[in-house]
């Protein structure tokens, strides 16, 4: 079961590797036709006429008409997510136990939050599909490096974490971290597009990373859609605090203490917390609020990873 | 009513906190606008408070720090010289106690508790204010629809107003209109949000002040009496005093713990019998990690174990100096659980005895440098190997001093047979040069307990599920208003007028008004007469 769980991961690997061709191929096609099609589109726009219902400050609609690079992408990240949750599940099977107890199954599940978050934006059209290939890229190295690196056999617990806290905890520590992880790639690929959009607006060149801004969804979609999914993780996160928390309480008789974990939890807490206050203040907006995400997503990396390896302290089980 | 300005401005603010505005106000021209500018610079002052929180805890979450590992820090002083110092004088060792950090979070809080009290008053005013009048043109909102129902019009309002408020809309019946509006939880989940903080930082001030935390070593069949005395070490809070002390003794009746084969703890367990007051009938609990025993407002805990090893110590002629039955406690050095073991006999008719002993639970010995260690945690081939010590321990000094050391300095005793170690099985005996003996008799454990007492706990779980139901709520809830409008229209026809406006989220609001649209239009339905 355990072997099928390390294969099954394998494949979903390959599979987001696919996918990530895919969108990629599918985002270079779609600008080529949305240059051609421009001046038709327009055209479209205006022969609508008005409808009963006008909406006059909704978002932009950027999920256009499939390609079929872009629909074999969707397809193959659906088949890599699903193969990715049997991975996930059958992990469980063969540890007796959440799969969620060492570095290598919270990175797995987080990556796995991560996918899910990009599939459900792109389902409600609250992101374009053509950020695929730029969200993919980082699950496949991510989920590389956990399978290589990271890798632990499935086994069992120490006392510690023998809690059913641990499904609760953890739980909400995954969901969230995979989103805020989401969040971070999103928040990135916003700086990327907004200095492409800086500079092509007073027609200064650009270079090869900011290039890249060309194949990205408009600004104003990266940010909102960084926002929604922060939005979504901060309370998570909160939560998975808090139920640390409680179970530190039960487990070592303190609800906190400072320990190196606890402290990079508050640290990415209080940053995402400063995220989402700049975000709503002036002078903070866009770009300098999109630094806050980032950094935030780095204390989350420290939290999860530097802290584990690097830092001795509590949480030091892996 | 001007619409954009508020939109533009409410649908980014992550507070939908009404504007401050009133004619009382207004009088001075100049006041909004410094009101406008003292909020501003509070709000960025707060952010920049934030900021400074999560870079000060930085070297909390780098460095070692005393509160948790004194050990570590002193190695890293005497790693780096030249810097620690330097560290030290900023109180990077004790980042969480540092006044410059109590600065950042007292004054955050300062400016939160500001920028509240105001909000609250707000608040609490736009709960009790009703809807806003309709603005005159609702085709003009951001999103508005409209269409002709045969119904009157006082009849197509009462019905409009029905629907929205099953929708749980507050609706307000105005001459010729409806106003609506829904979302008020989202600014009352922001302010419960943020007081819940404040109270989150007096729960942890009252266990800072009123709290207690001893830890006490107990041998397996020994007891222990909750007395500030009898613990081996204690953490008061500043406030606290020793009447407070849930008055539990329990005695320590067995402990067990179990392994892997890798050497990796599975379980740990110490059976033990308490009672909350002296004399209450006792009762049988199991103490585990993760299931500490509760009396009371304490809760104890187990943080460690290790084994005791009884040894009997003879004289020359036979007599018992030093049975210890309930075994001599031996520290662990490394995770196999390789412990020293420290005996001091000094009930002696001659000179003074003591034995510096490491125990090891499944002993093996290295072939090249026949060191002596341990493979496993658990005791499967147990061994004591002890050096032997004549002369004055120092006990009578008066000086208390730790019974896990001899604490003497060793040039004042004189090694037995040369300082040679000697390994002893169960059972086995070493005869002392110049008579006397030590028997290394058996083995058996103990284990840790820490006792906590936190009235603060309480107030800061209540804290807790404010803090996540308040953000919830502010994160989630959608702030909206709607009017609706109904006048009569050519023939005999009413003219229905909807407009909305989302004051968050704007972006979702267009489906949700679309899906609202239709609900009213079920209720007053649209003419299926032919316009003329």
């Amino acid at each position: 079961m355990a072997q099928l769980s390390d294969s099954l991961l394998f494949v979903a690997v390959l599979l987001y590797a696919g996918a990530m061709l895919g969108f990629a191929g599918d985002s270079a096609s779609r600008r080529a036709r949305r240059v051609l099609s421009a001046v038709a589109q327009e055209r479209v726009l205006v022969g609508a006429g008005g409808p009963d219902v006008t909406v006059t400050d909704a978002a932009p609609s950027w999920t256009e008409s499939s390609g079929w690079a872009g629909s074999i992408a969707m397809g193959l990240a659906g088949l890599g997510w699903a193969t990715h949750v049997t991975s996930v599940v059958t992990r469980g099977f063969a540890a007796h136990r959440v799969p969620w107890g060492n570095m290598y199954e919270f990175s797995s599940a987080a990556a796995l939050v991560a996918v899910t978050g990009f599939l459900v934006l792109v389902a409600r059209g609250r992101i374009d599909r053509s950020l695929g290939a730029f969200v993919m890229l980082p699950v496949v190295l991510y989920l590389g490096l956990a399978g290589t690196v990271l890798y632990t056999k499935a086994g069992p617990l120490v006392p510690a974490l023998n809690s059913y806290w641990i499904k609760i905890h953890v739980a909400a520590a995954v969901t969230a971290s995979g989103a805020f992880l989401l969040s971070g790639v999103i928040a990135l690929l916003y700086l990327l597009r907004a200095r492409f959009d800086a500079r092509t607006d007073v027609g200064l060149p650009v270079r090869f990373p900011v290039t890249l801004g060309r194949a990205l969804p408009p600004a104003g979609s990266l940010d909102r859609a960084a926002y929604v999914v922060i939005a979504f993780a901060f309370p998570v996160w909160t939560f998975a605090i808090i139920a640390g928390a409680i179970w530190a309480e039960a487990a070592w008789g303190r609800y906190w203490g400072w320990d190196p974990k606890e402290t990079w939890s508050f640290i990415t807490w209080v940053l995402y917390a400063g995220y989402l206050h700049a975000r709503a203040t002036a002078g903070w907006k866009g770009r300098k609020a999109a630094w806050v995400a980032v950094a935030a997503a780095g204390a989350l990396i420290v939290d999860y990873y530097v802290v584990n390896i690097f830092v001795v302290g509590l949480h030091s089980y892996a | 009513m001007t619409t954009t300005p508020e939109l533009d401005d409410a649908a980014v603010r992550l507070s939908t906190a009404p504007l401050p505005v009133g004619p009382q106000r207004s009088r001075q021209l100049l006041a909004p606008v410094r009101r406008a500018w003292r909020q501003l610079t509070s709000m960025r002052t707060a952010l920049l408070l934030l900021f400074l929180l999560a870079l000060g805890a930085v070297p909390g979450g780098f460095l070692p720090q005393r509160s948790l590992n004194p050990v570590r820090v002193d190695q890293y002083i005497a790693t780096h010289p030249t810097l620690a110092p330097l560290l030290d004088r900023l109180s990077l060792f004790d980042v969480f106690a540092a006044p410059w950090f109590a600065a950042v979070y007292l004054l955050l809080f300062v400016s939160l508790v500001g920028c509240l009290v105001p909000r609250i008053r707000l608040h609490a005013r736009a709960l009790r204010k009703p809807p806003p009048h309709a603005p005159g043109n609702l085709s003009r909102l951001p999103v508005s629809a409209s269409w002709e129902t045969e119904l009157p019009v006082e009849h197509a309002l009462d019905a409009a107003r029905r629907s929205l408020r099953r929708g749980r809309w507050r609706t307000v019946a105005r001459p010729a209109a409806v106003s609506a509006e829904k979302g008020y939880l989202r600014e009352t989940g922001n302010l419960v949000f943020h007081v819940s903080l404040v109270v989150l930082l007096v729960g942890i001030a009252v266990g800072q002040f009123f709290g207690f935390k001893g830890t006490v070593l107990l041998k397996e069949g020994s007891g222990f009496a909750n007395a500030v005395a009898n613990y081996d070490d204690i953490h008061p809070g500043r406030r606290f005093h020793e009447s407070s002390l849930v008055p539990l003794h329990f005695t320590l009746d067995d402990f067990r713990a179990t392994y892997g084969p890798d050497g990796k703890a599975r379980t740990f367990d110490a059976q033990v019998h308490y009672a909350p007051t002296p004399d209450a009938p006792e009762s049988p609990y199991d103490i585990r990690v993760n299931h500490p025993l509760h009396v009371g407002a304490a809760k104890v805990y187990l943080i460690g174990h290790g084994y005791t090893v009884h040894v009997v110590v003879r004289e020359k002629d036979g007599q018992v100096a030093l049975d210890q039955t309930s075994g001599v406690p031996c520290l662990p050095q490394d995770a196999r659980f390789l412990s020293e073991c420290t005996i001091k006999v000094p009930d002696t008719r001659g000179p003074q005895l003591g034995f510096q002993g490491v125990f090891t639970p499944t002993t093996v010995q290295d072939p090249v440098t026949h060191r002596i260690g341990s493979a496993h945690p658990a005791a499967q081939a147990p061994a004591l190997t002890v050096v032997g010590f004549s002369g004055d321990l120092g006990l009578d000094a008066g000086v208390p001093s730790s019974v896990y050391t001899l604490k003497t300095p060793l040039s004042r005793l004189t090694p037995l047979d040369g300082g040679k170690p000697h390994l002893l099985l169960p059972g086995a005996t070493w005869e002392l040069p110049g008579g006397g003996s030590i028997t290394f008799v058996g083995i058996d454990e103990w284990a840790t307990f820490q006792v906590t007492q936190d009235p603060g706990k309480l107030i800061a779980l209540a804290a807790a599920c404010g803090i996540v139901a308040g953000l919830c709520l502010s994160l989630f809830v959608r702030r909206r208003r709607l009017w609706v409008r109904a006048t009569a229209g050519s023939g005999a026809l009413t003219v229905v007028e909807v407009g909305g406006l989302a004051r968050t989220d704007p972006d979702a609001f267009a489906t949700e008004f679309d899906e609202l649209v239709g609900r009213l239009r079920s209720t007053v339905p649209e003419s299926v007469r032919e316009e003329e």
